[in-house]
């Protein structure tokens, strides 16, 4: 399809979404990240039967917490989609990060931001 | 075990708001099992407060450990080499840990991180509830299983009151009203006549209202064997 997403997003895979923790969103956050987005499987077909509903449940916490601590939610997402959606992945991708260009850097300030 | 919840992360923060090298401490036993006080929970409040902190402009250096239990000096004294190199301590285990905390260590100071709240256990996945009140003197055979102490809003002990109504206590439609359970289940068992009988009064003195207590088992007591 050759299809082109922006290239601020960078892409780790994991086996499942159910293995991204509430840490790995945080500890992104914390380390400069100006916004995170985990990409599961459509809800009702996770491979792992509930991966990606367990995944949306732990962004929700971090939302809260982020709400709590007075950044903006919205830098950290939850999409479903499937493998075979190639191009609602670019989508989601520049959606992403035009939301996250809306709010602006990060108001987390790192010295050693990556 | 004994169930708590962990403060507001704006309540924490201002405990340490003036401090920049803090260590946060939790606890392998009953605050892990509740999901409030284990290294996972003690690492998310780290990472919390590091976003906090950065997002102000004002680190702060933030080390985490887990003891094995907070309320067992031999484990509290695990971190004496290096309690000392931090400004304050916070502890996410029960109300226990930092006061052996602050007992042991006198010159640092400990902050409670979570509000313990009560001894219960897991009814599903995510939901604790109360079932024990820890009065001193047990008698929840006489009540089909069921302790109307902890979980009597009125700890009545011969039958509800005029606020129970379909099942639930006046105090919330989500409380169940365990004297209404506890009929239901003698009736079940056609065994209601065990709670005509008029009972004794109970004898709170083992209960808080006879003070702090103190249990000493002889046989387990340094020296006398």
């Amino acid at each position: 399809m050759r299809l082109s997403y922006p290239a601020d997003v960078k892409i780790i895979q994991v086996p499942c979404t159910g293995r991204v923790d509430i840490l790995h969103l945080l500890n992104a956050i914390k380390d400069g990240a100006d916004g995170v987005y985990v990409a599961g499987c459509l809800e009702g077909e996770c491979h792992y039967l509930e991966g990606n509903l367990k995944a949306r449940k732990k962004v929700e916490y971090v939302k809260k917490t982020l709400t709590e601590l007075g950044i903006e939610p919205e830098r950290v997402e939850m999409y479903n989609l499937s493998s075979a959606q190639g191009a609602r992945f670019a989508e989601i991708a520049n959606e992403v990060v035009e939301n996250i260009r809306g709010l602006g850097p990060t108001p987390v300030k790192n010295d050693t931001a990556a | 075990m004994i169930v708590a919840d962990r403060k507001s992360l704006q309540e924490i923060l201002a405990m340490v708001e003036d401090n920049k090298k803090i260590l946060i401490s939790g606890c392998k036993g009953c605050v892990t099992v509740c999901n409030v006080g284990g290294l996972k929970e003690v690492e998310i409040l780290a990472s919390s407060m590091e976003i906090a902190r950065k997002k102000q402009g004002n680190d702060i250096e933030i080390d985490i450990n887990v003891l094995e239990r907070q309320c067992d000096t031999e484990y509290v004294a695990g971190i004496s080499e290096t309690v000392g190199d931090y400004e304050a301590v916070i502890s996410l285990a029960c109300g226990v840990g930092p006061q052996f905390l602050s007992e042991m260590y006198k010159d640092q100071t400990f902050y409670p991180g979570v509000n313990t709240t009560f001894f219960g256990g897991a009814t599903e996945h995510g939901i604790w509830e109360e079932r024990c009140a820890g009065c001193g003197t047990c008698i929840i055979h006489n009540f089909g299983g069921h302790c109307p102490v902890a979980r009597c809003a009125k700890s009545l002990l011969h039958g509800p009151c005029g606020g129970s109504s379909n099942g639930k206590c006046e105090i919330s439609k989500d409380t169940e009203c365990i004297w209404d359970t506890i009929v239901r289940k003698k009736m079940e068992e056609d065994r209601l006549d065990d709670l005509l009988g008029i009972r004794g009064l109970k004898d709170w003195q083992t209960a808080r209202d006879g003070g702090p207590r103190r249990s000493i088992r002889e046989e387990l007591v340094k020296g006398n064997i």
